[in-house]
């Protein structure tokens, strides 16, 4: 469904993409991670046409996404940190963006608004609303039109414990519909009963893309995050980030 | 098929930009200034070819001003809406242009209006249609060129800065050059010079081409014999037309292309 051959992206002095190459297809759920700065968001927005690679090319059902926007009818997007325009209303929000897809209301997929209870919040303009509630919004945006395709940016950052749930309990419903799934985050143990996949990206460049039946064969471990930081110890990349990200995690065994 | 859908897709962006400029009500403020302006120069001056005087000149400056730094804080202030815009099936192109017709259509429309009426209720002659052409035609020139400056600058504050910078150059110094170069040449014919020169500058054009449908125009001398020959014919008409037409295309072209190949 998504076929990434040779990406690179070059911001300044920062190299964000270094030669990147992946086929992602259907039914695939995919944790894209990696440490801050390590190019995620980057491919995600060059996936969407929002940044420009300097090189390679990207398929999105066998056509190259250089040209007809219309691809993107395929794609639900939820970016980290969502931005809308200050003075819209929520409820105005959705109405545009199902307007200029002309679809209707019933054609698209409220569940997420009705779970997250957006509507009580209809009248209240973009700019109020908490970053919690943000994220929300730009969920149940993501969902709306029924895609055959979900990138989701950190979904589950900032959103209160409730909310993830229903956020999880949506994906993997739509993981069910067979849906490419592509998902960043930092917190491994969030991801582990989607996942089919791990994409592990680090400086720009993809360290490896593999099942999880095989990363857990390769390990040994049962967990998703102690067979990455296996994995990781095993090859040489930086170690401390994959260690602080376990931190918490032993925490919660103490107490 | 296509075209016709091009057109209503873009009318359906351009009405979100337009609702969300109305809101703002900087552009309500600016058509009662003009109107207010236009009223009172009309009000204050007995003979109405001396209020058109007045008028032309608060026009050529005022108006290059507030289409270049309205439409450069236009664009920085809807990044939020161009950026959710590319990320659902909508074409860059189709993104730049809605933004272009909402912010001309709302800018020409606060012209017309507050400038538009005064002129048809004291002035509805040959010059006051003349200032009317000159007006909408800079609104569109240097909306376009703002367009320009903000999606080739990186941040708000280099933009705005960009945005002063080419009103200082076209209200201010290049005025001062033309000046500086036909006082120093007196001795030369420099008629022709001359003219070629004020095409490359929009406001300077749209001053002639008002001032010469004026009964003063006959007070500057020869050099204004020569450019009323030119610009009161029907070749003059159409070589303003033309430069206007390019001043507009030509930036706006350029502000697309950079558009199209940004990272958002």
């Amino acid at each position: 469904m998504i076929r990434i051959e040779h990406i690179s992206k070059r911001f300044k002095k920062l190299q964000a993409l270094d030669d990147i190459t992946v086929q992602l297809i259907k039914g695939q759920v995919v944790s894209l991670i990696g440490p801050n700065g390590s190019g995620k968001t980057t491919l995600i927005k060059s996936i969407l046409g929002m940044v420009r690679p300097d090189k390679g090319k990207i398929f999105v059902d066998e056509s190259p996404i250089n040209g007809d926007p219309d691809y993107r009818k395929k794609i639900g997007y939820m970016p980290q940190i969502g931005r809308y325009p200050d003075n819209m209303k929520v409820g105005q929000l959705f109405k545009m963006l199902r307007n200029i897809r002309n679809a209707d209301e019933k054609e698209t997929d409220s569940f997420l608004i009705k779970h997250f209870e957006l509507e009580k919040i209809f009248e209240k303009p973009m700019r109020t609303l908490s970053g919690g509630t943000r994220q929300k919004v730009s969920a149940a945006i993501a969902f709306l039109f029924d895609p055959a395709i979900l990138i989701l940016d950190e979904p589950t950052a900032g959103l209160d414990p409730l909310a993830s749930e229903i956020l999880k309990g949506k994906i993997l419903e739509e993981k069910k519909k067979g849906k490419l799934i592509l998902i960043t985050s930092h917190i491994l143990s969030d991801l582990d009963e989607l996942t089919t996949h791990i994409m592990y990206m680090q400086d720009g460049k993809m360290q490896f893309f593999n099942d999880i039946e095989t990363l857990q064969e390769e390990t040994g471990e049962l967990r998703l995050g102690k067979a990455i930081a296996r994995i990781m110890k095993g090859e040489k990349t930086d170690k401390n980030w994959i260690d602080k990200m376990f931190e918490p995690e032993n925490d919660e065994k103490i107490f | 098929m296509t075209k016709k859908y091009f057109s209503f897709f873009m009318m359906k962006l351009s009405r979100y930009v337009l609702y969300d400029i109305l809101r703002s009500k900087i552009i309500i403020a600016y058509t009662l200034f003009l109107f207010i302006v236009s009223m009172s120069m009309f009000q204050m001056e007995e003979n109405s070819s001396k209020a058109m005087l007045s008028l032309l000149n608060i026009i050529l400056i005022v108006l290059p001003l507030i289409s270049l730094i309205f439409t450069t804080i236009h664009y920085y202030n809807s990044y939020e809406f161009i950026e959710l815009m590319a990320s659902q099936p909508m074409g860059r192109t189709r993104i730049i242009l809605s933004e272009f017709a909402g912010v001309s259509l709302s800018l020409l429309s606060a012209f017309l209006i507050g400038v538009g009426i005064p002129i048809f209720l004291f002035a509805a002659n040959e010059t006051g249609f003349a200032l009317l052409f000159t007006g909408s035609a800079l609104t569109l020139v240097f909306t376009s060129l703002a367009f320009f400056a903000s999606v080739r600058a990186r941040d708000k504050a280099r933009g705005i800065g960009a945005a002063l910078l080419l009103w200082f150059y076209f209200a201010l110094i290049y005025d001062g050059l033309i000046l500086l170069l036909t006082f120093n040449l007196t001795d030369y014919p420099l008629e022709k010079i001359i003219l070629a020169l004020v095409s490359l500058n929009p406001i300077d054009i749209g001053r002639i081409f008002v001032v010469l449908k004026m009964d003063i125009s006959a007070l500057m001398g020869v050099t204004s014999a020569l450019y009323k020959d030119f610009f009161g014919s029907g070749t003059g008409i159409l070589f303003t037309t033309g430069i206007m037409l390019l001043w507009i295309v030509i930036p706006l072209w350029l502000a697309v292309r950079k558009f199209r190949k940004k990272d958002l």
